[in-house]
């Protein structure tokens, strides 16, 4: 209970942060608060997807059951997360560039791992037995993901983007400048949305661990 | 002469939570002629299957060993023959296609006249170049035993072993089974009381 | 008898040669592929009509229709041994490795001679000219290669699930669309005519493509496969 409160009221802090102490943005000016959430977003989304992917690996290793679900419960806090990332990004497109969509490279790959992972939960719907499910869905995680490097390589070849770097991995005339207080609230926000991840992961495994060891007692009754 | 063994251990299987059975253990030695019984759903065909390799058991292992070796997946497949229900051979094939596919899928040289000769003592003599799809079930379980004898394998798999055949048929399965005792091991799942009277140990799931 | 560096290669041979024949006799996948591809190539030829296509519309659609005629025919030959049961048989006498590229190999075939008059019907009914045919040709070939190549082992998964419709073109799509669009991308410049360094690093990442789809594809074949 405790932390789940520290994380509110951190959670809270940031959001009240982003409206008060973030000065408008040079250049996206107040549209460049939602860096504040759009970039946490999308970085927990590759978390997740990234610990879904080592887990379909482990899962293919050992054939622990838990590791499917955990791989599971991974995919789906991604697939929030990235959804989340994707509406934020489409709401600013809008606002800075004029349109929600236009098939800017990053927004070309967020779209495929939206459809990758569409199609992931698409193959496990498909499958009713639990063994069977967890090996050809870890398999398929796994080949969906070896295409993406692909993707990096190829789409800016076809499209150009807008889309603003961050500081930290900025290029030449496209960063986007954060000051002092705005850097705090931004690592804030990345770590309170971190720690949203984790406390997330903890009660979805943990459901899932509690449904499979019911379903377990029920069949042990039959 | 060389010896094989099948040992079932501590062997566990769960079907979306139901259990089927757990904790069996039991050794088939060679030249030993081994019945499963046991009423419908009990999971005589999934022990079958897990000893194939065919579907992975929950928990527990078989070991199949022939002169204390041994053996992986892939060597496993050498000496393992089935008949079963539930595998059926190329309907789009003649019979002695399915066979020169097989022996090619092992990498075994294919011998026509060695399949010839498996079809005439399977009963199929002069049916060879006939598509598969134009046999009667009768036929096709028979095809099933060549398919499952032309490797030579030392350790046969039975499941529910004269199902759809005549009474010479039943006679071939008797005949085929004396046979493979000499050669190694026959483990068939079955509750016909002719088919259990061949066995030299039984084994009842509940 | 059961060494030697080649026997690989024989085994897999056994499984193209034997689905080549039952192709050969029954033609399910191969005119179910063929009429598709005819069907969208009418349709899209239909509602064009008499107009000059862009050369990026045109390599667009030429790759759309590709994508989806493979889909509609490339899962036949892991389907049919799973609804047939003769999946049982094949397990239980075959490796892996060889049922994989046995199947590759046989998918590669059946695209490849889809691709043959299909194409060039393409060319004819849309009143396009290539500029670069040579490398139009390489790219169609590289092309056609990886769509058979990451969705053998995509038809294999969906030989096992219980719904099995369309459940390939929604697993594919994400899997393809690097080589989708760099084939669209390719295909693009050798109508128009662009210097040969252009198109090289295209080129090459569909062969770079192709290589990692076989090579992981391999690797995870067994999981499928074996259960």
């Amino acid at each position: 209970m405790f932390w789940q409160t520290v994380l509110g009221i951190w959670m809270a802090a940031v959001i009240g942060a982003s409206f008060l102490l973030v000065p408008p943005t040079q250049g996206l000016g107040e549209l460049g608060r939602i860096v504040i959430y759009h970039v946490p977003a999308a970085w927990v989304a590759v978390l997740a997807y990234l610990m879904a992917m080592a887990n379909s690996v482990a899962y293919l290793r050992k054939g622990d059951l838990r590791l499917d679900r955990q791989a599971q419960v991974n995919a789906e806090l991604g697939t929030v997360f990235c959804l989340l990332a994707t509406v934020t990004g489409a709401i600013w497109s809008k606002a800075a560039w004029g349109w929600y969509w236009n098939w800017d490279p990053r927004q070309t790959s967020i779209f495929v791992l939206l459809m990758i992972y569409g199609a992931y939960f698409v193959l496990r719907s498909a499958i009713p037995d639990t063994d069977r499910r967890a090996r050809l869905s870890a398999v398929y995680a796994i080949l969906a993901f070896l295409t993406v490097p692909f993707l990096v390589f190829i789409v800016p070849r076809v499209y150009a983007t807008l889309h603003p770097d961050l500081v930290l991995i900025a290029r030449e005339g496209r960063q986007l400048d954060m000051d002092v207080p705005m850097l705090l609230v931004f690592l804030a926000s990345v770590a309170g949305f971190t720690g949203l991840y984790f406390w997330l992961y903890k009660v979805q495994t943990g459901l899932e661990n509690l449904l499979h060891k019911q379903a377990l007692k029920r069949g042990e009754e039959l | 002469m060389v010896q094989a063994s099948v040992a079932v251990n501590d062997l566990t299987k769960a079907y979306r939570y139901r259990r089927l059975f757990s904790g069996l253990s039991f050794v088939v030695e060679h030249n030993t002629v081994f019945a499963v019984l046991g009423s419908n759903g009990a999971g005589k065909t999934t022990l079958l299957r897990i000893i194939c390799d065919l579907v992975p058991p929950t928990s527990g292992r078989v070991e199949i060993t022939t002169d204390g070796r041994q053996f992986d997946a892939a060597e496993r497949r050498a000496i393992l023959g089935l008949v079963s229900p539930d595998l059926e051979l190329y309907g789009e094939l003649t019979a002695l296609e399915n066979l020169e596919f097989f022996a090619g899928v092992r990498g075994l040289a294919f011998s026509r006249e060695k399949a010839r000769e498996l079809l005439e003592y399977v009963g199929l003599k002069g049916r060879g170049h006939d598509f598969v799809f134009t046999y009667s079930s009768g036929m096709k379980q028979r095809l099933k035993y060549a398919y499952a004898l032309y490797h030579e394998p030392r350790i046969l798999i039975l499941d529910e072993p004269t199902s759809n055949l005549d009474s010479r048929g039943v006679a071939l399965v008797e005949e085929v089974i004396r046979r493979q005792r000499e050669r190694g091991i026959v483990i068939m799942a079955t509750n016909e009381q002719r088919e259990v009277s061949y066995a030299d140990r039984t084994l009842s799931l509940a | 008898m059961r060494t030697g560096r080649f026997l690989w290669l024989k085994r897999s041979s056994a499984v193209l040669q034997k689905d080549l024949r039952v192709e050969f006799r029954t033609r399910y996948a191969y005119s179910t592929l063929m009429m598709f591809a005819v069907t969208v190539l009418v349709t899209v030829s239909f509602s064009v009509g008499g107009m000059m296509l862009e050369s990026d519309i045109a390599a667009a659609l030429l790759w759309i229709i590709l994508f989806f005629s493979a889909m509609a025919g490339l899962s036949r030959t892991f389907v049919q041994e799973e609804e047939s049961g003769t999946v049982v048989a094949l397990k239980l006498a075959a490796d892996p490795e060889p049922v994989y590229l046995g199947k590759l190999l046989f998918n590669i075939v059946l695209l490849f001679s889809l691709a043959v008059p299909v194409v060039p019907l393409f060319l004819v009914m849309l009143n396009l000219s290539v500029a670069m045919p040579f490398s139009f040709v390489q790219v169609v070939f590289l092309g056609c290669l990886g769509l058979s190549g990451a969705s053998t082992i995509l038809a294999a998964i969906v030989a096992k699930a219980a719904a099995k419709g369309a459940l390939l073109t929604v697993l594919a799509f994400p899997v393809l669309l690097p080589l989708l669009i760099g084939a669209i991308n390719a295909t693009r410049s050798t109508l128009a005519g662009v210097p040969a360094e252009v198109l090289r690093p295209d080129l090459s990442l569909l062969l770079f493509y192709n290589g990692v789809a076989v090579t992981a594809s391999l690797l995870l074949f067994e999981y499928v496969w074996n259960e």
